[in-house]
């Protein structure tokens, strides 16, 4: 029995650890998109910040100088997206396109010249990472049955990151559905030229979206590089930028419904390491590829309306002219 | 509005671009400055590394069959009002298209079995397009995010295909076996030596011509027949379109089974023609780079020939520069495409209102 409670303790664990950086970038793109911009540039937002927070933290030996850095980079590579795409109308897909590629490319090609470790950063001493916290209490709960462990080994032991996105959450919900700036926020998205003629600029309402949705990236960023791992890797972010657009759009645009697609695809991650080669009743071995396929295949049932309807933002996609 | 002002005509195919392009270097060369090397010798190297010596054209040429197929297939949805971004996923499908016909019915003579395994890409290229186009007509889900959605699950299923049933488990690496030498394309060492020219070993082969006619037949197809005016009207509004008797839904399905059908060529070159043997991640990111040459060329199949090339020297100057300068990696021909998407797409309009107020005043005076 409490084996079981343990196993299944340490895999809700992981899945909210691997769960994180597709809130921080789901929720980047719920800023962008809900204010009329397409963001497919969130894997590159969050890549660049990666980096810029693996170099900083290794230079100044902090990992809260590192999430800095990591947040500004991100906010630069948001501003570019918004310069192409609001203040010069481009094609959205295209600039969210190009940050990704060239990301990519910049990340590796610095790293290299930079750090001569073949793309990488150097490792990363523990004083410059975000380490587990305890949470108070501790020793005294853990002998408690069940609950001690989901205390002891649940809700506490995660680094301060993780800590910081579960408080964003339900304030990000706030601001998007409870002030004056997400109701703007939500009109830009849906109908720019209503707001518009309230006199309310969409290009500064759409700029700040970007900012968000800029800082959130690099939170993800750092996140991946200086909590989760000790280094940049070249390409790390490995699709998850696109694996949280998809539960943006799986959880339809709205704060706590993308919360739990978030969880839920992280939860198929976790447990895809867990039934490597195990033979399920019935079912038998099921391959790795089908459960890393099935947050994709979701998504793409959703959005053909045969498990629920998603509507996008009406406006999203769409450069603002005053004169249309 | 500036950024819809007309401009002479060579300035919007000619100079416009060729601004842009230059924006993309001027931003690449301070990369390289800033670490710490010299950007007219890595420029100088580049060159050289693409077209200085028979064998670096043809790995160059080489590299442009493969931006001109999916270089085309980017341009062709394009004019029907699409964004195709697929074609990463359509080409790795494509492989096993090839994969299949060359391992599985090389007891055919080779001038049935090569010209069924290119339909056989082409066919598996069009039908994992097809589904994202489906979609998006008759369900409404937007194509750009489901051909997203689709690159990851051809991925899952390419990997799983290649590691469990299709490897050579006599060879250690997730591939299968050799094809037979009848079944594969002919080199253009073959070619050319026919004629009696000596050309050096490369992985450059017929499927060149093939990616060339292929881009003969996007400009037909686009521009000179009944299918391809309704492509085009579809593109330019779904209204008219119907307004003119003619099916959007229908149209678009079509339009993107013909672009997945044109990445999906892009395995011929690399499967049929150069590896000779299907494996994991054949497909590199040229299916990504395909969005790039076609913004540059602005979706005509010359524009997207002439991009092409530009890409293709990129590359195979690139992996020469990585090797000649000590700071400087492969990746670095990652940061001018990246660079060159930015520029020549998503702010192809930044210099265009300087331009117009330019040649307003000249036409003025």
């Amino acid at each position: 029995m409490e084996d079981l409670v343990l196993q299944t303790v340490s895999l809700l664990a992981s899945t909210v650890r691997l769960a994180v950086p597709l809130i921080l970038c789901a929720l980047a793109g719920l800023f962008a998109e809900r204010s009329g911009v397409v963001d497919i540039g969130l894997e590159g937002k969050m890549l660049a910040g990666a980096f810029a927070a693996a170099s900083v933290a290794f230079w100044l030996q902090s990992a809260w100088a590192g999430l800095a850095a990591a947040m500004l980079v991100s906010i630069a590579f948001a501003l570019v997206h918004g310069f192409a795409c609001i203040t010069h109308r481009g094609n959205q897909v295209v600039a969210g396109m190009a940050l990704n590629v060239l990301a990519v490319g910049l990340t590796a090609v610095l790293a290299f010249a930079w750090f001569q470790e073949g793309g990488k950063t150097p490792a990363l001493a523990d004083a410059a990472r975000f380490r587990p916290l305890q949470l108070p209490f501790v020793a005294e709960i853990s002998t408690v049955p069940v609950l001690g462990t989901i205390y002891a080994r649940l809700l506490s032991g995660h680094n301060a990151l993780v800590y910081l996105t579960a408080a964003l959450v339900p304030l990000v919900a706030f601001v998007v559905f409870r002030t004056r700036f997400g109701l703007r926020l939500r009109a830009v998205g849906e109908n720019p030229h209503a707001v518009d003629t309230a006199g309310i600029s969409v290009a500064r309402l759409r700029y700040q979206a970007m900012l968000a949705s800029g800082a959130l990236c690099g939170i993800a960023g750092a996140y991946l590089s200086t909590a989760q791992s000790a280094s940049f890797l070249r390409e790390m972010t490995a699709g998850k930028g696109f694996l949280a657009l998809a539960a943006l759009i799986f959880g339809k645009w709205m704060p706590i419904p993308t919360l739990f697609a978030c969880l839920l695809f992280a939860f198929a991650d976790a447990l895809q390491g867990r039934l490597q080669g195990v033979a399920l009743p019935g079912i038998g071995v099921v391959p790795v590829q089908a459960i890393q396929a099935l947050p994709y295949l979701l998504t793409i049932l959703l959005l053909a309306g045969f498990v629920g309807k998603a509507h996008a933002p009406r406006a999203s996609g769409i450069p603002y002219s005053k004169e249309k | 509005m500036s950024a819809g002002a007309r401009l002479p005509r060579w300035v919007d195919l000619g100079l416009l671009p060729l601004l842009n392009l230059a924006a993309a270097f001027l931003l690449s060369g301070l990369v390289v400055l800033a670490i710490g090397e010299d950007p007219i010798k890595a420029l100088r190297i580049l060159v050289n590394g693409a077209v200085g010596y028979p064998e670096a054209v043809a790995f160059t040429l080489y590299y442009t069959t493969n931006f001109i197929l999916t270089g085309l297939a980017v341009a062709l949805a394009f004019h029907a009002g699409l964004f195709n971004i697929g074609g990463e996923g359509q080409a790795y499908v494509a492989g096993l298209g090839v994969g299949l016909v060359c391992l599985y019915l090389d007891f055919l003579p080779g001038f049935a079995v090569v010209p069924i395994a290119i339909l056989s890409a082409a066919a598996f290229g069009a039908a994992w397009a097809a589904i994202p186009g489906w979609l998006e007509a008759y369900r409404g889900s937007h194509v750009v995010i489901t051909t997203i959605m689709f690159n990851f699950l051809a991925a899952a299923l390419m990997t799983y295909l290649i590691t469990n049933w299709l490897l050579d488990p006599a060879h250690g690496a997730p591939e299968t076996r050799r094809f037979a030498g009848h079944t594969t394309l002919w080199t253009m060492q073959q070619m050319l030596g026919w004629f009696g020219i000596k050309a050096p070993r490369s992985p450059l082969n017929a499927a060149f011509f093939l990616a060339l006619a292929a881009a003969a037949f996007v400009w037909i197809y686009v521009w000179h027949t009944r299918a391809g005016y309704r492509l085009r009207t579809v593109g330019s509004s779904h209204k008219a379109a119907l307004y003119a008797g003619i099916d959007p839904a229908r149209t678009i399905v079509v339009a993107m089974a013909i672009s997945g059908a044109l990445a999906g060529l892009m395995a011929v070159n690399e499967i049929q023609g150069a590896q000779a043997r299907l494996l994991l991640s054949f497909t590199g990111g040229y299916g990504f780079v395909g969005i790039a040459v076609a913004l540059m060329g602005r979706n005509h199949p010359v524009g997207v020939c002439l991009a092409a090339l530009l890409f293709g020297a990129l590359y195979q100057g690139g992996a020469e520069l990585a090797f000649e300068m000590r700071n400087i990696n492969r990746e670095m021909v990652i940061v001018i495409q990246g660079l060159i998407i930015l520029f020549c797409g998503a702010l192809e309009n930044m210099f265009r209102p300087t331009l117009a107020r330019l040649f307003a005043r000249q036409g003025a005076a």
